[in-house]
């Protein structure tokens, strides 16, 4: 759990941190929202202090984050910065491998860690790990970059517009590999990004910066349906809503009775994914399976429509 | 056609028509008369030489390929070498050890003819620095094998070092420590210096500027503003002078070229700190490093190549600056360099001129290699 409470920063008498007070749940992703210059980084920072708040205080499972020297409170925190921020003249095994030598992991666990880590990035270890950076694409870079936040496997995550160099395709990978691992190792994470559409996709809780201060922290579809500020709702876009909201829920939660034929849908799919398949297929209906094959029922045109009519869908 | 060709060309046809090839004089002080390369060698060897000089000359003019062009050249460099032994040995008469037989202009245009043909087949092979260490390493292998097969003996500069030897080794030796020793020092200052420097910025300026107002010091009056401080320490610090702290000597021929290193160290140090990316700085710091962590793992592995430059700098610097010791009875190679002028005999000149320039050049070339390597791997 991360509290942060009454936070303030200012540089030269300007506030770009203004009384910020977040509780942050373990296990959760929470996504910092806002535009160019709003605080979001400067937030992050002051987590691990990488930069010293003017006033309040940040805890940490209880535990003020002063109590530490610097240096100790950010090996036990990952960060991954903006940009990737390798070390250029490491190869991507040492830049991997950094955190845990410092903590003075043996030989064997750093190894055997790195290779976990680039497995689970999809790297091959026997190729990446002895490449030095500047071989490697953007994409893989950036994952390195997380990767190296991790290894020392902490429990909270400190993320800077990880995806930001990433294409579209790559990005939402990316983004679906990140939850993953998050639900993998338990992970605390803290992520800052100023592109919505990310925030819903990854979020269990938003937090939206307007000139330092967080103006509405509360879960995606509360973001979505009810936005607490006209700056909020600008960031969400007015057009596009309803269909953001149907990517936040499941098509278990609009299985209607009856049967339909074509190609069946999976339960687990989101609601915007399916409608694209019904309006691609040129079909009113399809039939809706289970993960075990087992048919649920059908999805129709007319109801996931009136359901995005009313911006009332269920999120999962 | 070669453009470099040409040039290379018309300063071999100059030096082959026109130059004489050996001075030839009757005692070490008297003006010489010169001598061509046809009769400065014995027949038929002469006709042979002029040849194959000829033939790579000419060679040099048309468009080859570079490894022709480099192995002809170093042909022609050999041959050289081998010529001019040959011409002490035909031009001595027997039994006279007064007669000098020295190079002439003809002999060292051919050279650097010849050698600007191979330096320039070299740079366009861009040889790996392992290989050009290698190369610098057989050069000097020949060379040593020449000099050991006696086949040079006849040269005026061989029979100012014969007479001489021992203090020609201990002068190399004092020379050398006056050059190094004082790069070490500072290093080991300027590193530091350097690095506060990068971290406080008001000092920077402050720094550098000192630094560069003493660079502008002729050698001649740093010496004579070190000899009141100098002599100061020694009389007045207890074991100063037992040390070797004097007014003159060594010592301020040390500290001089030391002041003159600090700027090159400093300044290339404060650059390469300047041109660690601050990303990985910042990332740094944000994995957990201490500050001296992060200096020694990240910002001087970063730095090091600008660092190591600053470093070939200051040695090819001094080792060249170092002859300036023997004004103040420092020592080193310029003792021959400034007796030889005093008694204007040029081979003695020579005897403490070409060593001097010959560690100049070998230092420049094992640094770049050495630079190089430390490149490609960052
Ligand atoms: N070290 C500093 N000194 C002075 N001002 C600073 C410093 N760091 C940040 N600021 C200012 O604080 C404000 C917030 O910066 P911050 O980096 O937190 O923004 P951000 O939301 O991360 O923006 P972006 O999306 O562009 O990364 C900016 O106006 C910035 O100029
Ligand atoms: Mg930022």
């Amino acid at each position: 759990m991360i509290e942060i409470d009454t936070l303030c920063k200012s540089y030269d008498g300007v506030e770009v941190v203004r009384d910020v007070t977040l509780t942050i749940q373990p296990r959760t992703i929470t996504v910092i929202v806002g535009t160019s210059g709003s605080g979001k980084t400067t937030l992050l920072r002051m987590i691990n202090r990488l930069v010293e708040p003017t006033s309040g205080t940040i805890k940490l499972d209880g535990e003020d984050n002063r109590s530490l020297p610097g240096y100790e409170l950010r090996r036990r925190i990952g960060y991954a910065i903006q940009g990737h921020g390798l070390f250029p003249h490491r190869t991507v095994g040492q830049n991997i491998a950094t955190v845990p030598s410092l903590l003075g992991w043996s030989k064997a666990r750093i190894t055997a860690r790195v290779n976990e880590l680039l497995t689970l990035f999809q790297l091959d270890p026997a190729a990446f790990a002895p490449r030095f950076p500047h071989e490697l694409s953007g994409g893989q870079q950036q994952r390195v970059g997380v990767a190296r936040a991790l290894a020392a496997e902490p429990n909270v995550l400190l993320m800077d517009e990880p995806f930001g160099a990433l294409d579209p395709i790559i990005r939402a990978k990316a983004q679906d590999d990140l939850k993953a691992i998050q639900k993998h190792f338990g992970t605390t994470i803290l992520l800052v990004t100023h592109d919505m559409e990310e925030a819903i996709r990854l979020a269990d809780m938003i937090a939206v910066m307007d000139k330092g201060c967080v103006v509405q922290f509360a879960p995606p579809s509360e973001i979505l349906t009810k936005p607490a500020t006209d700056f909020v709702a600008t960031l969400i876009g007015t057009s596009d809503r309803p269909f953001r909201l149907m990517s936040l829920a499941k098509v278990g939660d609009a299985v209607e009775p009856g049967s339909a034929n074509g190609l069946a849908i999976a339960a687990s799919m989101n609601q915007r994914d399916a409608l694209a398949e019904l309006l691609w297929s040129g079909r009113q209906a399809l039939p809706v399976t289970a993960a075990d094959g087992r048919v649920l029922g059908r999805i129709t045109l007319e109801g996931l429509t009136a359901r995005a009519g009313h911006s009332s869908g269920h999120p999962a | 056609m070669d453009k470099l060709g040409v040039v290379i060309t018309a300063l071999a046809a100059y030096a082959l028509l026109i130059s004489p090839f050996a001075t030839f004089r009757a005692n070490r002080i008297v003006p010489g008369d010169p001598v061509g390369l046809l009769n400065a060698v014995a027949t038929p060897v002469n006709g042979l030489v002029l040849a194959l000089l000829i033939a790579i000359a000419l060679l040099a003019l048309v468009k080859t390929s570079v490894i022709a062009r480099l192995v002809a050249s170093v042909v022609a460099i050999v041959a050289l070498c081998l010529a001019i032994g040959l011409a002490a040995q035909h031009l001595t008469p027997e039994g006279n050890s007064y007669a000098r037989v020295a190079p002439a202009s003809g002999f060292w245009l051919l050279l650097f003819a010849f050698a600007l043909m191979a330096t320039d087949a070299l740079t366009r092979l861009q040889p790996p620095p392992g290989v050009r260490i290698l190369a610098l390493l057989v050069t000097a292998l020949g060379i040593a094998a020449l000099l050991k097969s006696g086949s040079w003996d006849g040269l005026s500069i061989l029979k100012e070092y014969s007479t001489r030897a021992a203090s020609f080794w201990r002068e190399v030796g004092t020379h050398v420590t006056l050059a190094l020793g004082s790069l070490a020092a500072a290093t080991v200052i300027g590193l530091p210096l350097g690095l506060l420097c990068h971290r406080i910025r008001p000092l920077r300026a402050a720094v550098l500027n000192s630094l560069n107002i003493i660079q502008t010091i002729p050698s001649i009056a740093l010496f004579g503003l070190l000899i009141a401080p100098l002599g100061w320490i020694a009389t007045h610090v207890p074991g100063a002078s037992a040390v070797g702290i004097a007014g003159i000597g060594a010592a301020p021929a040390f500290v001089a070229l030391f002041l003159y290193s600090l700027l090159p160290v400093v300044a290339n140090t404060v650059t390469g700190l300047a041109g660690v990316p601050q990303a990985a700085v910042d990332a740094a710091r944000g994995v957990g490093m201490t500050l001296w962590q992060r200096l020694t793992k990240i910002e001087l592995p970063l730095a090091f190549p600008v660092i190591l430059t600053g470093i070939r700098i200051v040695l090819v610097q001094n080792i060249g600056l170092a002859t300036i010791a023997a004004l103040i009875g420092g020592g080193g190679l310029g003792v021959f360099v400034f007796q030889g002028v005093g008694q204007t005999a040029m081979d003695l000149v020579l005897l403490g001129a070409v060593p001097t320039v010959a560690m100049a050049f070998a230092a420049a070339v094992l640094l770049d290699a050495i630079i190089d390597k430390v490149r490609m791997q960052a």
